[in-house]
């Protein structure tokens, strides 16, 4: 499990999940789990386009991701938000799935960008990766005050010259790195799992945001971690992990509230 | 393809799609009014994207995929009601939760369905639709749920709309919010389940959302609304069919996915919309006395 073709995938994977945490974090403050579903889903014809001109796939990705950041902030100055963005989902679905019509290994490279892939991690894309996740990490220290309180007071965030609009391009800007990044290993339909599922059981869990912050990291690593092991065992899709694993732990830390609550308004009785 | 050379109406995939097409287009536009106006267009994609493990497993099953789909569709609609949709604040995540449990298990099934039995190409035609390659026999189901779906919102066509446009008035009419969401749910599942069917379960969205979306922006009154979204998502659908037939000629024997032209020709109609609702200034009007309850 450990041997040198996966080691690529150990050091990436735990830097992805470290970013992840940070970003959904304010994925779960802003309420945005659609667009962190959407983001990935538009980065994901990138992939096919890559692989018919035979070009890096991590260039196709970052390339339709920004493409599908653009394209979201304009749909959405159009209509209601959510309409925007499930439209543009499916148009770049829509365009994924015409672009994998062309290539010829049609079925299993479908499966490995959609659910992932334990061994998606090439020693020449390792470089690239870390690379991305620095300046995620760069654009969060910069923006981390404005952004949270963009996203938990608005109002305030107004009056303190804060613009909303340019707060929302940032944060997309930093969820669309991430999902190009996570995309290759997670695969596009269950990155967004690990961006909201570890946050919003850190979320249920303490109301501080440093807390949180702790909590999620520590959730979404656990998350990639027993993930990539139990795909590597199995060899089962490493999607179906992250996705039950990430259901799990937002129900458990539910439950536990909820118990906690309980508990105490026994003891206020 | 198999299409082969007979002209297009009396090619027999044809009238098959023809036949699920429109009845995806129809249940999806009047059931994906209610649901913008109520603001769940992503409980929506997220019931038709949760749904392709329902397809996933009756190809592992072998049973009927339309069951398949419809089973899990309202599975995870019980699901998102039990860990709180209803409550605005905590909706987002529910959804997602569920969502994302569902897409996790619709990888595990689409895996087994490659290792297990020889279907290698499931993934594509559980997820992207293969409207073309629909079996005659499902023609039957397709039209049982579909009138199930018009029949549910025929009986409940006031007190659907009046708790999605104005829920507090609703409920003030002694309407259980709760039963009439339930029951938006479970019509919800049979509509998602017959676009599945037809375009895939993850392009499922465009039908339930594209042209409800568009109608929305070009009328000012429901049935009105509904009226147009049925318009637009029957022109898609058609024409994507005849396109996605033609193109076998047009790019010399490569013919084109029908989901990638009904897609397209979805959000096009989304945008013309927008534009023509923009000129002839229906977005000028506040839009509080056309749609109370929905801040556009």
């Amino acid at each position: 499990m450990f041997s040198s073709f996966m080691i690529n995938t150990w050091i990436a994977a735990t830097a992805i999940a470290f970013v992840a945490a940070f970003v959904g974090f304010f994925v779960v403050a802003r309420r945005s789990a659609f667009a962190a579903h959407a983001l990935p889903l538009g980065a994901f014809p990138g992939a096919a386009a890559a692989n018919l001109l035979g070009v890096n796939p991590l260039i196709g990705l970052l390339v339709f991701v920004g493409m599908g950041v653009l394209l979201l902030r304009q749909l959405v100055r159009m209509g209601r938000r959510d309409v925007g963005t499930g439209l543009l989902l499916v148009l770049f679905l829509g365009v994924g799935a015409l672009l994998l019509s062309m290539t010829s290994e049609y079925a299993p490279a479908v499966f490995s960008l959609l659910f992932g892939e334990v061994l998606g991690v090439s020693g020449a894309d390792l470089w690239p990766i870390l690379g991305i996740c620095a300046l995620v990490v760069v654009g969060i220290v910069l923006y981390f005050r404005p952004l949270l309180l963009d996203s938990t007071f608005p109002d305030l965030a107004a009056l303190q010259g804060i613009r909303a609009s340019r707060m929302d391009l940032v944060f997309l800007t930093l969820l669309a790195l991430v999902a190009a990044m996570a995309l290759p290993v997670v695969g596009a339909f269950l990155v967004f799992t690990l961006l909201v599922g570890p946050p919003a059981a850190a979320q249920a869990l303490s109301g501080n945001p440093m807390r949180v912050l702790a909590l999620s990291v520590i959730f979404a690593e656990g998350c990639i971690w027993s993930a990539i092991a139990l795909s590597y065992w199995t060899n089962w899709p490493i999607g179906f992990f992250v996705g039950t694993i990430g259901a799990g732990l937002f129900t458990v830390a539910r439950s536990y509230r909820h118990w906690n609550q309980r508990q105490r308004n026994f003891v206020a009785l | 393809m198999l299409l082969g050379n007979s002209s297009f109406f009396s090619s027999e995939p044809v009238q098959t799609a023809l036949i699920v097409g429109t009845c995806a287009a129809l249940v999806s536009a009047v059931i994906g009014v209610f649901t913008i106006l109520r603001g769940n267009a992503f409980a929506g994609h997220a019931l038709a994207d949760v749904s392709s493990a329902g397809g996933a497993a009756s190809f592992l099953l072998g049973i009927n995929p339309l069951l398949g789909f419809l089973g899990m569709a309202w599975i995870a609609a019980f699901g998102m009601e039990f860990l709180g949709v209803r409550k605005v604040r905590e909706r987002d995540l529910a959804t997602g939760i569920v969502l994302g449990a569902g897409l996790g298990l619709s990888a595990l099934f689409l895996y087994l369905d490659v290792t297990t039995t020889s279907t290698t190409g499931a993934a594509v035609s559980v997820m992207f639709g293969s409207m073309f390659a629909i079996p005659q026999s499902l023609i039957g189901p397709a039209l049982v749920a579909s009138a199930g779906v018009l029949l549910l919102v025929g009986l409940l066509y006031r007190p659907m709309m009046l708790t999605a446009v104005e829920p507090d008035l609703a409920a003030a009419r002694g309407i259980s919010l709760r039963w009439i969401g339930l029951l938006q749910l479970l019509a919800l599942g049979l509509a998602v389940a017959v676009c599945a069917l037809a375009i895939g379960a993850v392009l499922a969205t465009a039908l339930l959302i594209g042209p409800a979306g568009a109608a929305i922006r070009l009328s000012r009154r429901p049935a009105q609304a509904i009226c147009w979204a049925i318009a637009i998502g029957l022109t898609a659908v058609w024409g994507g069919i005849w396109m996605a037939y033609e193109s076998y000629y047009w790019f010399s024997g490569n013919a084109w996915p029908v989901s990638f032209f009904v897609v397209t020709l979805v959000f096009l109609f989304y945008l013309a919309a927008v534009l023509v609702a923009k000129v002839a200034g229906l977005s000028a009007r506040p839009k509080s006395v056309i749609w109370p309850h929905c801040e556009v």
